[in-house]
C-alpha cells in the first residue's frame, strides 16, 4: 500500500528524468556509454545511501559519513601501500567504519546528544584526524589494479560491468532482507516511530540505534575502500562530496525524514536520479555550477511532496 | 485464591516529587482489580513498574510466584512472567502495519533472526477474526495502525494480549476517547479475561467503567494506597462519594503540611 505508492513516485520520478535527459540530448542518453559509466560511479554513493536509510528510519541523522569514508579509505590504502593484503585492509577499514558508528550511537544513546549535533562534531573530529595522521598526503595504491581483490570488488565483468554494481544490487537485496525480513529492521522502524511504544514493547532503542549507526559506517567503509581501488588512490578529502547526494537519494527515495518508514529499493532508484544528474544537466550544454541547485530543488522538492502525501493521507482517517 | 502479583513497599521518586510513596498492592490470579485515582496520583507509574518500563526505587515484587527485584525488572521478564500491558495510548507503532505490531519485541524468527511474516501474518488473522467487536470491520495484517479508530486499537492491542496468553492483563485508561460502543467492547473484553480465569488491572477515570466489571477497588491517592475494598456491596454511588471524599481529605492534608 504505503510503500508500494512510494515506490511508484520514485520509479515515476527516474522515468522522467530520464526522459527529460533522452529529450535533451539523445546521443548520450541512447547509447550504453553513459549507463556503463553510470553503474561505475553510482553504487559508491548508492551503498553510502543504503546505510543512510537506515539510521533515518530509526529517527537519527548520520552526517560524519563523509570523514568515516576518508578515514577508512585511508586505512584501506595505508595497509596495501605498506604491503598488507588487500582484503586485510578492506577488513581493517570495515572495522574503522563500524567503530566510528559505535562512537556516534554510543554519544546519542548513552550521552544523549541530539545526532545532529553530535555527527556534526564527529564528522569535524575524523576529518581532522584523517588530516593528521596522513599528513594531508593522497596515497597511491596503483599496485592493486593487478590484484585479484581489485576485480572481486571493481573489475569488469561481462559487456563491460563495472563489479561494484552487483555488489550494489548484492547488498540492496541483503539490506532489503535485514530491513523488511529480520528482527533487526522491524525493530529500526518502531524505533524510528516512536521510541517510547518501542521500549514498551520491550525493543532495546539504545542497542537498536547504535547498530543502525554501526551498520552505516561499516557500509561507508566498503564504498570508501572501493572508491580507492576504483581510482587506484586515496585523497585526504575523499568522500566529502558525498553529504548533498546521499541525503538526496535517500530522501527522494521516499524514506520519511520523520523516520519510522523507508525503502531500500527507493533509496537505490533515488540514488540513480541522483547520481545521473550531473552528467544529464552537462550533456545538456548547462554548466555544472547548476548541478548543486538541481540537487537542492530535487531534496526539497521530493520531502515537500512525501510529507504532503502523508498529511493527505492522515486526513483521510477516521 | 492465589496471587498473581503481589508488590509490598515499593516507593519511586521522580526528582523531588514521591510518585510512589510506600504502596503495596495485591492481584489475585483470577481477580478483576479497578485501579482509580487522580491525575498524577501514582496509577500509571504503579503498574509501569509491573510492566518493566519504569523501574522502582526500592521494594518487593512477587509476580506468579517468582519473587522480582523491582528496580532491575524488564518488559521482556514482565512478558515471560504472562504480563501484557496495553498503555493508554502508544501502544501501537503508528506507522506499521498491524501484524508487525503484533510481534513487536517477540518475532517468530529462524535462528539467524530473520522473521517468518507468512506465519505471523497467519496468526494476525486469526487474532482479528477472533477479537470481539473487530469481525466485520475490514482490518486486515497489512493494514497500517495508524489508520484505526480509538476503539479498534484498544481491540488490536487487547487482541495481542490475549493472543499471548498472558495470564496478567494491565489495561491503562482503555475507554478514554472512545464511543459508546466502543466502550461496550472493551467492558466485553475484560470479563473475558476474568472469564478465561485471568487477573487484570484495570485503571480508568471513569468509575462507571470501572464498577461494572472489576471486583475490587484500589485507589491511590497522592502515591499511597488511599483504599482498597472489595466491590461486594459497594455500590457506584457509595463508590463516588468515597472518591470525592479521598480527593477532598487529600487537599486538606495537603493544606496541612503546607500552611
Amino acid at each position: 500500500m504505503r510503500i508500494g505508492n512510494v515506490n511508484c513516485t520514485i520509479f515515476l520520478i527516474l522515468g522522467m528524468v530520464l526522459g527529460v535527459f533522452i529529450l535533451l540530448s539523445p546521443q548520450t542518453f541512447l547509447s550504453p556509454r553513459i549507463y556503463l559509466s553510470y553503474m561505475s560511479i553510482i553504487p559508491f554513493p548508492a551503498i553510502v545511501a543504503l546505510g543512510a536509510t537506515f539510521v533515518i528510519i530509526s529517527g537519527e541523522i548520520d552526517l560524519s559519513f563523509p570523514s568515516t569514508m576518508a578515514l577508512s579509505g585511508f586505512v584501506f590504502s595505508l595497509i596495501f601501500a605498506s604491503g598488507g593484503h588487500p582484503l586485510l585492509g578492506l577488513l581493517a577499514a570495515l572495522t574503522v567504519g563500524a567503530l566510528i558508528g559505535l562512537i556516534n550511537g554510543l554519544i546519542v544513546v548513552k550521552i544523549g546528544v541530539p545526532s545532529i549535533i553530535a555527527t556534526i562534531g564527529t564528522q569535524f573530529f575524523w576529518s581532522g584526524f584523517t588530516m593528521v595522521v596522513s599528513s594531508g598526503l593522497a596515497i597511491n595504491i596503483v599496485a592493486i589494479r593487478d590484484t585479484v581483490t581489485h576485480t572481486f570488488f571493481v573489475g569488469r565483468l561481462f559487456w563491460g560491468i563495472p563489479a561494484q554494481a552487483l555488489w550494489c544490487l548484492g547488498l540492496v537485496a541483503v539490506l532489503w532482507l535485514l530491513l523488511n525480513r529480520h528482527v533487526f529492521g522491524e525493530n529500526i522502524k518502531f524505533t524510528g516511530d516512536s521510541a517510547q511504544t518501542a521500549r514498551a514493547m520491550g525493543i532495546d532503542v539504545g542497542r537498536t540505534k547504535i547498530g543502525a549507526f554501526m551498520l552505516l559506517g561499516a557500509l561507508t567503509a566498503l564504498s570508501g575502500s572501493m572508491v580507492c581501488m576504483e581510482m587506484a588512490n586515496w585523497w585526504p578529502t575523499q568522500g566529502e562530496g558525498y553529504l548533498l547526494p546521499v541525503f538526496a537519494a535517500v530522501f527522494v527515495g521516499g524514506t520519511s525524514v520523520f523516520g519510522g518508514t523507508g525503502t531500500i529499493v527507493g533509496t537505490l532508484v533515488g540514488a540513480m536520479v541522483i547520481g545521473m544528474l550531473e552528467a544529464g544537466i552537462i550533456s545538456a550544454g548547462f554548466s555544472g555550477f547548476w548541478t548543486r541547485m538541481a540537487y537542492g530543488l530535487i531534496v526539497v522538492g521530493s520531502v515537500s511532496i512525501y510529507a504532503w502525501m502523508d498529511r493527505s493521507r492522515a486526513k483521510m482517517q477516521p | 485464591m492465589t496471587s498473581a502479583v503481589s508488590m509490598t513497599n515499593i516507593f519511586k521518586s521522580y526528582g523531588e516529587v514521591k510518585a510512589l510513596d510506600d504502596v503495596s498492592f495485591d492481584l489475585g490470579s483470577n481477580e478483576v482489580v479497578g485501579l482509580l485515582g487522580d491525575n498524577g496520583a501514582g496509577k500509571s507509574t504503579l503498574i509501569k513498574i509491573l510492566a518493566g518500563v519504569t523501574r522502582a526505587d526500592a521494594g518487593t515484587m512477587n509476580i506468579n510466584g517468582q519473587a522480582i527485584d523491582p528496580r532491575g525488572h524488564t518488559v521482556a521478564r514482565a512478558r515471560r512472567l504472562g504480563i501484557e500491558t496495553v498503555f493508554q495510548d502508544k501502544s501501537l507503532g503508528e506507522k506499521q502495519p498491524l501484524w508487525s505490531n503484533f510481534f513487536a519485541g517477540r518475532h517468530l524468527t529462524n535462528r539467524w533472526g530473520f522473521i517468518d511474516v507468512a506465519a505471523e501474518m497467519r496468526v494476525t488473522r486469526e487474532i482479528l477474526g477472533n477479537i470481539l467487536g473487530l469481525q466485520g470491520s475490514n482490518l486486515q495484517p497489512e493494514t497500517i495502525a495508524g489508520t484505526l479508530s480509538g476503539g479498534e486499537r484498544q481491540g488490536v492491542a487487547i487482541g495481542r494480549a490475549m493472543h499471548f496468553n498472558s495470564r496478567i492483563v494491565v489495561l491503562d485508561e482503555p475507554t478514554t476517547a472512545l464511543s459508546l460502543r466502543e466502550v461496550d467492547n472493551v467492558l466485553a473484553f475484560v470479563r473475558r479475561i476474568k472469564r478465561d480465569g485471568k487477573a487484570c488491572i484495570y485503571i480508568s477515570h471513569n468509575i462507571s467503567h470501572v464498577h461494572a466489571v472489576v471486583d475490587r477497588f484500589v485507589i491511590v491517592d497522592k502515591g499511597r494506597i488511599a483504599l482498597d475494598i472489595p466491590k461486594n456491596g459497594t455500590s457506584l454511588e457509595e463508590l463516588i462519594g468515597i472518591m470525592v471524599d479521598i480527593a477532598g481529605g487529600g487537599d486538606q492534608a495537603r493544606a496541612g503540611t503546607h500552611p
